[in-house]
């Protein structure tokens, strides 16, 4: 296995599509020249040519409904939002145009489209690009979402997300591009979609976490380990659809769950997972379900009040104590 | 890139020329010339027109009686447009328009009955009934669906223009919306990527003076639509939208542009609905002597007096037409009455392609 960036990763996965199928074309803002904003399309304008791996003007609605019309006409766009910050001025069309279009055209147009590229908390970037969106896109039955927490993952999954039918939210860490971990070198190395992995054994507690908590709770999960807890780690990596078997199969061994999240508490995806554990497993709860989630409210500049507003592995050791009653 | 230069310029005089109000030399011929056009195509027009008219028209009845629900917006008046421009086409170049589309769905070649069907909610409608009025979808005659956000079908008109350039088809994508999209910033986008991408797609502004209740005049800073292309250095035509064969002529201009050049056109088609917004519309932002102002240069009326002139039509015709028309409209009802409603389990299909669990 060679170890790799959650960047390369990427990269990588967009490379071997991109060769793979001529129906996929790259398009979005400095995604060629520039070679990408965080430099995930880095070498792909060289490789494919300025037909396949294209810029844009600043028009985000403009070019995510671009890319829905090309998928309606036969093409596999893949959309990149130089931060999911800015894909909020498409929404009209990832909203009314991708996700509903098989719908309500009685099956006639699948949307093979994925829009990816940062999302979450960034780096003292302050309150408009600084925000985590999965729970928006996670609401709209039509949408898949995605959001990998290892260099792996990042690979499997997009070149997945990209040979799907189905319009695909494809959410990465602006935190994590640097992270590295190893991948497999095998040939067309994919991950389906819809399919939680166990990141760590335990039979204390489950934590469930995605992207930037996944980290964060498996080092939780260490802290713990010396006071005695075994703490079961899920990433669901998929959003909608959510692998609730994996989740729920651990809460009958584990009966006590935390669920970790750098997103607002507030209608999140969150407390959604909390609804379908009380749902679906409320007999195995040994106490109620507690949530780490980001602060709730806009994020802050500031250096320390930006520590404060994002969850960190001591939050989620106190949450699984709490409900471990230790 | 001197080339490139040329076409820029070209445009841009094109545009300038649309923004003084001067008429292309060809523009003013389309005016009085329908002689050179075949007799066939001609009448297949007026056969579409009619049959529009009263599709419509038994729309609002079916309506009334409540075998039509939610909302249901009429083209009656604008029948020159949607007829027009789609006769300049070929079966497999792409329509795509807003949620007043009944009109457009028959001219591309969807069935009167699999429309019917649709506005009634039943499993043979053109979406399968999940649609409704305002999302008609046929893919065997590239109909790319109603759609039902002010000028949301603008940047989807734009990609799959951008598709058939990158699968180098010569497809052409006509996109209608009415002048009240203009406002909207998906207009302006998709303008200005359709130009700087030279994409061959057809904007084709459907001006009927009306956004829902609110006039045009209380809603954009300027009178022309066909204006606002000189923004974006794009082609531009105003057309009399109450005449079919000016709307052939300039929208065959314009797919020629797209077709044999790959560029884009923006087209303003000066029309009027006759009816309210949509069927929940009394209408009292206007009078009715506008109405009927604007009901004196009937689409229909003016093509068929200009065919009668020319010969190209009689008395016995008309009544023919309309005896064909009635019927072909009875059956669109009859088949949509005694179509079966959508099935149950119809609720939780094609949500997603690959639905995964």
């Amino acid at each position: 296995m060679a170890v790799i960036t959650m960047r390369d990763a990427l990269n990588d996965a967009l490379r071997e599509e991109l060769a793979r199928d001529p129906d996929v074309f790259l398009m979005g803002e400095e995604v060629a020249e520039y070679q990408g904003a965080y430099k995930v399309t880095r070498g792909l304008l060289e490789e494919f040519g300025a037909k396949r791996v294209i810029d844009t003007p600043i028009t985000e609605l403009g070019f995510a409904g671009l890319g829905v019309g090309a998928a309606m006409a036969g093409l596999r766009p893949i959309i990149e939002f130089m931060t999911f910050n800015f894909s909020i001025l498409a929404t009209d069309q990832i909203i009314n145009s991708a996700a509903k279009m098989l719908y309500m055209s009685g099956g006639q147009f699948k949307i093979p489209i994925v829009f990816r590229g940062p999302g979450g908390s960034a780096y003292q970037v302050s309150s408009q690009h600084s925000q985590a969106l999965e729970s928006w896109y996670a609401y709209f039955p039509g949408l898949k979402v995605v959001m990998p927490s290892t260099p792996a993952d990042a690979k499997g999954l997009l070149k997945s997300a990209i040979r799907d039918d189905d319009p695909v939210i494809f959410i990465e860490q602006e935190r994590m591009y640097g992270m590295k971990g190893e991948v497999p070198e095998e040939d067309d190395f994919t991950i389906p979609l819809g399919v939680a992995e166990v990141k760590r054994e335990g039979t204390d507690a489950t934590i469930i976490a995605r992207s930037l908590m996944v980290p964060a709770a498996l080092k939780a999960a260490e802290e713990l380990e010396k006071d005695g807890i075994s703490c079961e780690v899920i990433d669901p990596r998929t959003i909608r659809p959510l692998d609730i078997e994996t989740i729920v199969q651990s809460v009958q061994k584990t009966n006590r769950v935390v669920i970790a999240e750098e997103s607002h508490p507030f209608c999140g995806v969150g407390g959604e997972i909390s609804a379908e554990i009380h749902e679906q497993a409320f007999d195995y709860l040994d106490a109620p379900v507690k949530r780490v989630s980001a602060a709730d409210v806009p994020m802050p500049y500031a250096k320390n009040l930006e520590q404060l507003a994002i969850p960190d592995f001591l939050q989620i050791v106190a949450a699984v104590k709490e409900v471990a009653y230790v | 890139m001197s080339s490139q230069r040329t076409q820029r310029q070209e445009n841009s005089e094109a545009a300038a020329r649309t923004a003084a109000g001067v008429m292309d030399e060809p523009a003013r011929k389309d005016a009085s010339d329908i002689l050179s056009e075949d007799r066939d195509t001609l009448l297949k027009m007026f056969h579409q027109m009619l049959l529009i008219r009263r599709f419509e028209e038994k729309c609002a009845e079916s309506y009334s009686l409540g075998k039509i629900g939610g909302f249901c917006h009429l083209y009656i008046g604008q029948e020159a447009v949607a007829v027009g421009a789609i006769s300049a086409l070929r079966p497999e170049d792409y329509v795509i328009t807003s949620y007043r589309e009944h009109g457009q769905a028959i001219a591309k070649g969807i069935s009167p009955q699999a429309v019917m069907a649709e506005l009634y909610g039943k499993a043979t409608g053109c979406s399968k009934g999940k649609g409704g009025s305002m999302h008609l979808f046929d893919a065997r005659v590239n109909f790319m669906g109603g759609h039902a956000i002010v000028g949301g079908q603008i940047p989807l008109a734009t990609g799959i223009a951008f598709a058939s350039k990158y699968q180098e088809t010569d497809q052409v994508t006509v996109c209608f919306f009415g002048e009240a999209a203009v406002n909207q910033g998906a207009f302006h986008e998709s303008l200005n990527m359709a130009q700087l991408w030279r994409l061959p797609c057809i904007y084709l502004c459907e001006n009927n003076m009306y956004g829902m209740g609110t006039s045009a005049q209380r809603a954009m800073s300027m009178d022309d639509v066909a204006t606002k292309a000189c923004a974006y250095e794009l082609a531009a035509e105003f057309v009399d939208g109450m005449d079919v064969v000016a709307m052939r002529r300039a929208t065959q201009r314009a797919v020629e542009r797209a077709r044999d050049h790959s560029l884009p056109t923006l087209i303003e088609a000066r029309t009027y609905r006759y009816m309210g917004h949509s069927m929940s519309d009394p209408g009292k932002y206007r009078t009715r002597a506008e109405i009927e102002k604007y009901q004196e240069r009937d689409p229909i009326k003016l093509f068929r007096a200009k065919l009668e002139e020319n010969d190209l039509l009689t008395e016995d015709d008309v009544k023919q037409f309309e005896e064909q028309v009635r019927e072909e409209v009875e059956r669109a009802v009859k088949f949509a009455d005694e179509s079966p409603e959508p099935a149950p389990e119809e609720l939780a299909t094609d949500v997603y392609a690959n639905p995964l669990r």
